[in-house]
């Protein structure tokens, strides 16, 4: 299984982000992260806000923050789902924390369940980003 | 008969709606390919979504505890049609037969004593659908797709149908758009989206995927359904409308261009009714002069 590898595909509802064989992929699963090598058994898992990091060889070659999704995965194959995927260097700190801090503020100032639970994911997915910037800066 | 001076007053009218037809047809024609290639864009998710949905529906239909937007709610009484059409005309039939489609459907549905409700998407549709079923339209959103259909867009559309269906306003969900074939032709669909109807799994691709294997979910089937199902209904809608769109360019740049041969038909036939005119005075002119020189 030495040079085999993952057919890993990235979409989102606007276009195909990715698609290429890598020889690992780590995707952060709704019960923790996960790593994907060639042969793994099949599994649909949903996905939290955080950063899948494609590993090329032993080096990581990439990492795309997403804001929550599903992915399937069989022997061959990695597929994620993302509601939006960005490549963790394009992400802009400044547009994220000017999002965390709408998301607080309507948080704060929500009337219905429904609006909490929607300003607290807009949260997660600008927490998310922030921190996903800081862990690759060093 | 027309005086030369109305002719020539026709001929400018009909040569300045040539010159608007036919930017119209190349700003549809601009439009359409951008539309198109958005509306391929965005297949692959809908066909994984598809996938998914397929391995998982099959295995959960005939459960129990299957969730409402898959299993339904037990009875198909109310029904919530979603009529997606352009904001604007000027686009052949475009608009026309989708509204033509609903009407059958609603017609049919109350023959058989159900209720219906219409959400209206766009403006065209809402018009025409209000003189007769006013009454039943319970919202319109307007100026969906003005410069290129987003997927929050259709999200938000998504959670009006999601928190009417929790609400137990409806119990059966269809949209009605015009599926994209090409630049002249496409198909007008009612799609039921809630209770979903997971397509048929291909079981030949599927085997060979998994090697006989069965999936293993993560956290559980029902949690990831659960969460599924509602991304499903914007995924959905968010895929008629990019259908939609390029239907509309489509059907728009069909039109203009229909229009544009014809205002160059008329134009030929009145420049030739005017210089028949035209030769006819002069004609008439010469005879007067003539037979008043022979009288002298």
């Amino acid at each position: 299984m030495a040079d085999s590898k993952v057919a890993f595909e990235l979409v989102s509802p606007e276009r195909l982000v990715v698609s290429m064989p890598v020889d690992m992929v780590v995707v952060p699963g709704g019960e923790g992260d996960f790593g994907v090598l060639p042969g793994h058994a099949p599994l649909i898992a949903s996905v939290r806000p955080g950063v899948i990091e494609v590993y090329e060889g032993r080096e990581v070659s990439d990492r795309i923050f997403v804001a929550g999704g599903f992915a399937e995965v069989t022997g061959e194959r990695c597929t994620v789902l993302a509601e939006s995927a960005v490549r963790v260097a394009d992400i802009d700190v400044g547009d994220a924390e000017s999002d965390l801090r709408t998301a607080e503020s309507d948080f704060a100032s929500a009337s219905s369940d429904s609006d909490r639970a929607d300003a607290e994911r807009r949260m997660g997915v600008a927490q998310g980003k922030i921190d996903a910037v800081r862990r690759s800066s060093h | 008969m027309a005086s030369l001076k109305d002719l020539r007053g026709r001929i400018a009218s009909v040569q300045a709606t040539r010159k608007i037809t036919s930017a119209m047809k190349m700003v549809a024609a601009a439009k359409l390919r951008r539309a198109q290639e958005q509306a391929e864009a965005a297949r692959p998710f809908a066909e994984r979504m598809e996938r998914m949905l397929a391995s998982l529906g099959a295995s959960v239909k005939g459960s129990p505890g299957a969730p409402a937007l898959i299993a339904g709610t037990g009875s198909s009484q109310t029904h919530l049609i979603v009529v997606a059409t352009a904001d604007r005309g000027l686009c052949g039939g475009f608009n026309v037969n989708i509204v033509r489609r609903a009407r059958q459907l609603i017609q049919k549905l109350e023959d058989e004593g159900k209720t219906v409700k219409i959400l209206c998407v766009g403006r065209k549709g809402r018009d025409q659908l209000r003189r007769l079923h006013g009454s039943k339209i319970v919202q319109t959103i307007e100026g969906v797709g003005r410069r290129a259909v987003a997927f929050s867009e259709a999200d938000e559309i998504g959670d009006k149908v999601r928190s009417m269906f929790d609400n137990g306003e409806f119990d059966v969900c269809t949209i009605v758009y015009a599926r994209f074939q090409s630049a002249i032709s496409n198909v007008v669909t009612a799609q039921q989206l809630v209770p979903a109807e997971p397509p048929v799994q291909d079981d030949k691709s599927q085997q060979d995927d998994l090697g006989g294997a069965v999936y293993e979910y993560e956290p559980t089937e029902e949690a990831i359904l659960a969460e599924l199902l509602p991304r499903n209904i914007s995924v959905q809608i968010f895929r008629a409308l990019l259908e939609n769109a390029a239907s509309e360019h489509g059907s728009r740049m069909t039109a203009m261009d229909n229009a544009t041969r014809n205002a160059g038909d008329m134009i030929n036939s009145l420049t030739l009714t005017y210089n028949r005119t035209r030769q006819a005075m002069i004609t008439k002119e010469l005879i007067e002069i003539i037979s008043g020189a022979e009288a002298v």
